[in-house]
């Protein structure tokens, strides 16, 4: 019987989006060195602006990591605009320790037929050619668009190389998309260049609301993100039978440790759904939502099915 | 591998231009290999736009292999053929915009349109997903491939990837970089650079933005569109009239405010304590007319207008303003300026009837 079972997904921590101070920075990660996550994806991918921790803090915390067990990748920027961006694009890309997660296709062209990597969620791998015409430039593994559904996934599932593995974004306020502008520095009429770093006052981002006060979007500086919680929990064992490797929790300023915590109770089978969905919510900045994961729009929650309860 | 200059057929160009369409190339060598690229969202906008002088007219297909993928919009296979051939008699070139990225359920929908533009003569199509391009390098090897601003290049790296794997001949500059970035990527790439010089803005960087399937279930990437419209709803409330977007509530106009399309990054939110103010962007078109000068010195290939939605009205009269404007700068770099006249017709057309620089004038940031 046990050779017939699916093998065990991993969990994934996803790069921090946010802008912290460097202290609860280094105390985050030290956190994680204690937490199940099996992998951490490290950097700044939204603004060249953040120096509270540069590059070369990243590869100590890396290393650090890598020492405690971890699995570490070095995320790079998902917008690239200056030539400063692409100096420390190579530097990333050149590292020689550690892998690295693409996330355009500068980043990709720096490693193609050198190194394993990454391939991220931004770089629209939506139909099975083109994976398969990714894979051959030596991707590792590669991470579903946030808007894919559970039914496109199946189909890349099944055209996807061997050797190649799947990760799906499961958790966490969805980075929805990047600008030039810095929305932050908007709000506090700055303008980017100058922005005093405003994105340090909004450890889980800027909430926007809509006038009549729902919870609708989220600014992190040039990167929107839903305001709602993405939150795949109830579609681990789903993801487990379908054949998804890795599952990525978007690290938020409170409890990440402990939601890490959750979903490797209920992917080892410690903790039901149910159980575990009930505390995570209580974990949540904000409401849940699932609905690209049924091809629906992003924000809505559809309900659980009954096989899952 | 570029092709020579296509020489306006002065018959077709209106009288205004005709003085400036003249100037020989040598003149200014770099200046007059500027192309203008305009929009055509049906036959009679594609004829606007040759008979205003656009040298080369981009269109797409009537499904969701292109990013305008509206009802009642772009062509079926006579219009095309009607299009390539009235816009070849005149010297002028059709692009084919396939730059969606096909969906799992039907990859081949989009495979087949490539089959289609090929056997069709068109110019050159205008793709962002790499499947997609690897297939044009094996099955229709003659056709000229041009990376659309879709594919998110925003850096010479990037540019290399496609250009290395599939031979890009250009690309599409997404609306994020400042005058000096995009002179810095031209010193850096062999690839032709065309960057988008009026109409509606996106103010995120194109092919990296899903928040309208977060709202709708449909986005750019994926269905080619932006806020479809079926999912616009107008409502009068005794606040004012409202205009919704599968539910959210988008923006809310005051009796006598001009109420605008939805499109859900350029509504009126609340953030902190701030009220009722645009969060992400006004509603603005973007025009770069002031810039001509720069961008054809720093050697900007083709300038695109954005509006394959709009009217054939719209059409013939940006491309007029800008055949004029591109003719007027090329003939007299130092000189120009751009006329107030050719301001004020474009803010008419205009989204929010107001224009700004966007990325290319960093303060916009």
């Amino acid at each position: 019987m046990t050779n017939t079972q699916p093998k065990m997904m991993r969990l994934a921590l996803g790069p921090l989006l946010y802008y912290w101070p460097r202290d609860d920075v280094l105390a985050f990660y030290e956190a994680v060195a204690q937490s199940p996550a099996d992998i951490v994806y490290l950097g700044e991918a939204v603004c060249s602006r953040r120096h509270e921790v540069r590059l070369n803090d990243w590869l100590d915390i890396a290393t650090a990591l890598r020492d405690a067990g971890k699995e570490v990748v070095l995320s790079t920027q998902v917008l690239i605009e200056s030539g400063a961006d692409v100096t420390v694009l190579h530097k990333i890309t050149a590292n020689g320790q550690f892998m690295v997660e693409a996330n355009d296709m500068g980043a990709v062209h720096c490693l193609e037929g050198k190194v394993p990597f990454v391939a991220g969620p931004h770089l629209n791998i939506y139909n099975v050619p083109t994976l398969q015409w990714m894979a051959a430039l030596g991707i590792k593994r590669w991470v579903m668009p946030l808007e894919m559904g559970r039914d496109d996934l199946a189909l890349l599932l099944a055209g996807c190389p061997p050797g190649v593995q799947t990760e799906v974004f499961a958790y966490g306020r969805m980075p929805l998309a990047f600008s030039a502008r810095c929305f932050t520095a908007r709000h506090r009429n700055l303008p980017k260049d100058d922005c005093q770093f405003s994105c340090i006052d909004y450890p889980d981002g800027l909430l926007m609301r809509t006038r009549e006060s729902e919870e609708f979007l989220v600014l992190n500086g040039i990167q929107t993100q839903s305001a709602r919680v993405h939150n795949l929990l109830p579609e681990l064992p789903a993801m487990r039978d379908m054949g998804v490797d890795v599952v990525r929790i978007s690290p938020q300023s409170r409890q990440t440790v402990r939601i890490v915590e959750l979903f490797q109770a209920v992917i080892q089978g410690q903790m039901g759904v149910i159980e575990a969905s009930t505390e995570l919510a209580a974990l949540m900045p904000e409401k849940a939502c699932n609905g690209y994961w049924y091809g629906q729009p992003g924000l809505e929650q559809v309900a659980a099915t009954p096989e899952q309860v | 591998m570029h092709r020579l200059k296509v020489v306006h057929n002065p018959t077709t160009m209106m009288n205004t231009i005709l003085d400036n369409s003249l100037v020989p190339p040598l003149a200014a060598p770099v200046a007059a290999s500027m192309e203008l690229v305009c929009p055509a969202g049906s036959l009679p906008a594609l004829k606007a736009a040759v008979d205003n002088g656009a040298d080369c007219v981009y269109l797409g297909f009537r499904d969701a292999t292109n990013a305008r993928n509206f009802a009642g919009l772009n062509f079926d296979e006579a219009a095309i053929a009607a299009g390539i051939r009235y816009a070849h008699e005149r010297g002028r070139k059709v692009f084919v915009a396939l730059n969606t990225y096909p969906q799992a359920a039907k990859a081949e929908l989009w495979q087949r349109a490539i089959d289609r533009a090929a056997h069709s003569g068109v110019d050159a199509v205008i793709l962002a997903d790499p499947g997609m391009m690897a297939y044009a390098v094996k099955h229709q090897p003659q056709l000229r491939l041009h990376l659309s601003v879709q594919g998110s290049a925003t850096n010479y790296e990037a540019l290399d990837f496609y250009y290395q794997h599939f031979g890009i001949a250009r690309a599409v500059l997404p609306r994020v970089l400042s005058l000096t970035q995009v002179e810095q990527v031209l010193e850096k790439t062999p690839v032709e650079i065309e960057v988008f010089g009026f109409g509606s803005l996106c103010v995120m960087v194109e092919g990296r933005c899903a928040l309208s399937s977060y709202v709708t279930g449909e986005a750019p990437n994926t269905n080619g569109v932006c806020s479809p419209p079926k999912a616009v709803r107008w409502v009068e409330t005794p606040q004012g009239r409202e205009s919704r977007l599968n539910g959210v509530l988008i923006d809310r106009y005051a009796t006598g405010e001009n109420a605008g399309y939805p499109t859900l990054c350029k509504g009126r939110f609340d953030v902190g304590d701030e009220h009722n103010y645009y969060a992400i962007e006004e509603p603005t078109s973007l025009n770069t007319l002031s810039l001509l000068p720069e961008l054809m010195r720093i050697g900007v290939r083709a300038i695109k207008i954005e509006g394959r939605q709009r009217s054939p009205a719209y059409v013939a009269q940006v491309t007029k303003v800008w055949r004029e404007a591109i003719d007027s700068c090329r003939a007299n770099p130092q000189l120009y300026a751009a006329k107030p006249a050719w301001m004020s017709s474009l803010d008419k057309v205009a989204e929010g009837q107001q224009h700004t620089l966007g990325a290319y004038h960093r303060p916009w940031k």
